[in-house]
């Protein structure tokens, strides 16, 4: 699974809602929740120190 | 067998005479993101018919697979692996496998990790380009523990039915819950890391060597078309004639873990949505069911609809839940706040939204 350009996405109160990135070439909002393959996916390259996610704009 | 035989063995095997097939989409009748697409090492993944994912690792193989009308008596589609670049010398870390992946809570009627544990049968057609040894295993992704079964192709590009029953396991408790616990993978090609040992028939600790202990290499030759439907899973050692089920049903149980909303036509309109900026605006979206776990949102080609038609640039999920999700999209200009509108298709027929929530 290749993640790209990851960011937190945040609602207006500034708090982090989401990891928006491109998986695969395709530009996703990934919910954070465990159990999400893709957030766990995410989780797992940072920890791995192959994924910094952005901070929110 | 006679149909009476059937019944019969059936009845005798204790299994339940309906709902008996554990495999959602085994016809290969659901195919939500594409009919066609190219699997490589670089494209791997849930690609074409729905529930059924690839994986491959090293090879240079290259696959298109797709959604196929060749299929065997009673059936309408099989998924095809057509070889376009072959690789007869896989490293030894190389596989390609075909995978389908079930909820712990799905599968607590096997009693496994209990005394009790029961046997599973799973039952397919194949049509593969090799003779000889093919491995399907069964991987408890709780306990990391594993099973390998050899069936045997006998004629080359010819569909043939195949059964193969996988013993209980007394050993490793599965998860009562929403995560995968079985991972089925039919392996297509395998390196001397997952043969070299000795094929796992028993349950046991995974351990690399005694995965595909004989398997053949289906992606050796650019002419190579390997083809498999009909696939069903029931407890018990009997195998059942396959569990035909409508396409509707179908449908509905593949979007607990997947679902794309596609454009009927070039504007078509998901939600309501309305401007919170002149270049922002909010919809939310309720999917069809509610999912497996909460979804990952993507969409390609939507816009936003007020009279004028904006496109949308780019987005951010406010929340997402397992039955809806609030979308916060940038968009064209519109000019003000408050403007109420549609999360529509930006005038593009290929345009689509998709919630996926798959194991």
């Amino acid at each position: 699974m290749l993640i790209e350009n990851a960011k937190y996405g945040a609602d207006p109160e500034g708090n982090n809602t989401c990891v928006i990135c491109d998986i695969d070439g395709e530009h996703c909002a990934v919910p954070m929740r465990v159990g999400n393959r893709h957030y766990d996916e995410i989780m797992r390259q940072v920890a791995a120190g192959d994924l910094t996610i952005a901070d929110a704009d | 067998m006679s149909k009476a035989a059937e019944l019969a063995a059936l009845i005798g095997s204790q299994t339940a005479l309906s709902n008996r097939n554990l495999i959602i989409n085994g016809a290969m009748q659901v195919a939500q993101r594409a009919t066609s697409a190219t699997f490589s090492t670089s494209s791997e993944g849930y690609l074409v018919t729905d529930r059924f994912a690839f994986s491959m690792n090293g090879t240079s193989t290259v696959y298109t697979a797709s959604q196929d009308s060749t299929a065997p008596d009673g059936f309408s589609n099989s998924l095809k692996l057509d070889c376009t670049t072959a690789d007869a010398s896989l490293s030894a870390g190389d596989f390609t496998q075909l995978h389908y992946r079930i909820e712990g809570q799905d599968l607590q009627q096997l009693q496994k990790g209990t005394s009790g544990a029961k046997k599973v049968t799973i039952s397919f057609y194949v049509r593969s380009p090799k003779t000889g040894t093919h491995i399907l295993e069964i991987q408890d992704r709780d306990n990391t523990r594993s099973i390998s079964k050899a069936y045997t192709v006998s004629t080359a590009d010819t569909f043939e039915y195949k059964e193969v029953t996988f013993d209980g396991d007394t050993s490793g408790a599965l998860n009562d819950d929403n995560g995968e616990s079985f991972r089925l993978t039919w392996w297509l090609q395998a390196g001397s890391t997952y043969t070299s040992g000795t094929l796992a028939t028993s349950w046991e600790a995974t351990t690399s060597a005694n995965r595909a202990v004989g398997q053949v290499n289906i992606g050796d030759d650019a002419a190579n078309n390997f083809y498999i439907t009909g696939i069903q899973m029931e407890v018990g050692e009997q195998a059942t004639p396959f569990e035909h089920r409508s396409f509707g049903d179908e449908m509905t149980r593949c979007e607990r873990y997947f679902q794309r909303f596609v454009a009927n036509d070039a504007y078509t309109a998901w939600s309501v949505a309305f401007s919170t900026s002149a270049t922002s605006a909010k919809a939310h979206l309720k999917y069809n069911c509610k999912m497996r776990a909460e979804p990952t949102i993507s969409q390609s080609n939507t816009g936003f609809n007020h009279g004028p038609q904006v496109a949308f640039s780019s987005f951010n999920t406010l929340y997402t839940g397992l039955d809806l999700t609030w979308i916060d999209m940038n968009i064209g200009n519109v000019s003000a706040a408050n403007v109420l509108g549609h999360w529509n298709a930006n005038a593009n027929t290929a345009a689509y939204v998709q919630m996926d929530a798959e194991l």
